[in-house]
């Protein structure tokens, strides 16, 4: 008897990429189903009745919601011989801050870089800039964050790469400057086919947020 | 014990954060070595080298190891000392809502509350509805259980500490009140048996000091009309 699993996701979502990423790494097939969140869907609210986000993993009928902890779920529910997570205790822990790191303090200045403008743009690019440095301080000389393998903070972190440029031209700074081993970290991952299927071009997300812009009512 | 193995807790008397990962310790019969840190006085240096990133409490010393944020810790507990009080369940899909749950009590929940009793004036009625939604979702999830992992405490039930014991504490000094019996009786129900809980209560903050730092910091929400 077969799996089924449904993602309910958003193209553009950094967070919904990581969910798609975990699924490809370890070959699962799925139902990739598109939402409208400015217009959500029956199911959407009935599988995420708390937040109404995606997003939202569906195995065998059953929701999983928040995207790290989909990550996690599907290394648990498929080990296969790729772990997202070390076996030490001390490493997952480790991996397991630096993914909690880059939703707490990554994604918040990213929104004052395209949405804002003036100061509060310029102090979340300031702020942006600080946390990939830290971020670049922790990777170091490694292939991947987790060492030699792909795993769960680069899956953390990965999705946000398809967004660099249109940060770069909305903060006008060079990402690639500040942190090229981070942008050579990233060049790395998107040779893996699980990340080239999982993310959108960088064109398109480009183009996307003048749009999405307009959709929320600034500018 | 040799020095390797010492476990060292570098936490705030006060703090629900740091609380979470004593009261995991103590339930698991692991033995520590507790460290104050007036993280509002002066941040210590040994604090700044073990969390040089966040320069926060708790931090957990283990093997000369450091290891920062709450719920990172309570789950490296977990995942290090696995024989005894398991903090959370084997199957993957209830781990997965533990997870969850715990998140949102931390990161929503809490914060709608704080916001609610101490917030701006301006904001106390829209923030008292998020609190009221946000505990809804958390009675409904209760349902009839004991505690949030079932018989035992578990992950959840450490995560919405705040919840069983501060919140209590924090309208009694704001004035604001959410939390009622009437509203939410499971939650009421459920914040009693944690906070009587034999090991929970030896590790809980004496409520007069914490009531005292309440007032003291944030004033009574009547002195603060505009």
């Amino acid at each position: 008897m077969g799996d089924e699993v449904i993602l309910l996701d958003y193209w553009p979502s950094m967070f919904g990429m990581r969910t798609r990423v975990a699924l490809e790494e370890k070959n699962i097939k799925f139902d990739y189903r598109e939402q409208d969140l400015f217009n959500k869907s029956p199911i959407l609210l009935e599988m995420n009745p708390v937040h109404k986000k995606i997003p939202v993993l569906i195995h065998n009928g059953k929701p999983v919601c928040e995207s790290l902890i989909q990550v996690e779920y599907i290394d648990e529910t498929w080990p296969g011989d790729n772990p997202f997570l070390p076996s030490d205790p001390y490493q997952r822990a480790q991996a397991k801050f630096w993914g909690d790191f880059i939703d707490k303090k990554v994604y918040g200045p990213t929104r004052l870089i395209w949405g804002a403008k003036g100061e509060e743009q310029e102090a979340g690019t300031k702020e942006f800039i600080e946390m990939l440095k830290m971020l670049e301080s922790e990777l170091g000389d490694k292939t991947y964050f987790g060492g030699e393998t792909f795993g769960y903070v680069d899956i953390a972190l990965i999705g946000f790469y398809c967004w660099f440029d249109v940060l770069e031209k909305c903060g006008n700074f060079s990402i690639e400057a500040e942190c090229p081993k981070l942008i050579a970290w990233a060049k790395r991952c998107m040779k893996r086919e699980s990340v080239a299927k999982s993310l959108p071009d960088s064109d398109k997300i480009t183009k996307f947020v003048p749009e999405l812009k307009k959709k929320i009512g600034i500018e | 014990m040799n020095q390797e193995e010492q476990v060292q807790v570098l936490g705030l008397w006060g703090s629900p954060f740091s609380k979470r990962v004593e009261m995991v310790l103590k339930l698991k019969g692991i033995p520590y070595e507790y460290i104050e840190e007036d993280v509002y006085v002066q941040k210590s240096p040994r604090l700044l080298k073990l969390n040089p990133i966040h320069k926060k409490v708790p931090v957990l010393v283990h093997q000369g190891k450091s290891i920062a944020e709450s719920l990172v810790i309570v789950e490296y507990i977990e995942d290090t000392w696995t024989t005894s009080y398991p903090m959370l369940p084997h199957d993957p899909y209830e781990r997965s809502m533990a997870r969850f749950w715990a998140k949102y009590a931390d990161d929503k929940v809490m914060l709608t509350l704080w916001k609610a009793c101490w917030g701006p004036e301006s904001e106390r009625e829209k923030m008292v509805e998020e609190a009221y939604d946000g505990l809804k979702y958390l009675e409904e999830e209760l349902g009839d259980k004991q505690f949030f992992g079932g018989e035992t405490i578990g992950l959840v039930d450490i995560a919405a500490d705040f919840i069983a014991y501060w919140f209590g504490i924090a309208q009694e000094a704001s004035g604001v009140m959410i939390m009622t019996a009437e509203r939410f009786p499971k939650l009421q129900r459920w914040s009693q048996n944690f906070v009587r809980n034999n090991i929970i209560k030896e590790v809980l903050p004496p409520k007069e000091k914490l009531m005292a730092l309440f007032k003291a910091q944030f004033g009574n929400n009547a002195s603060n009309e505009a």
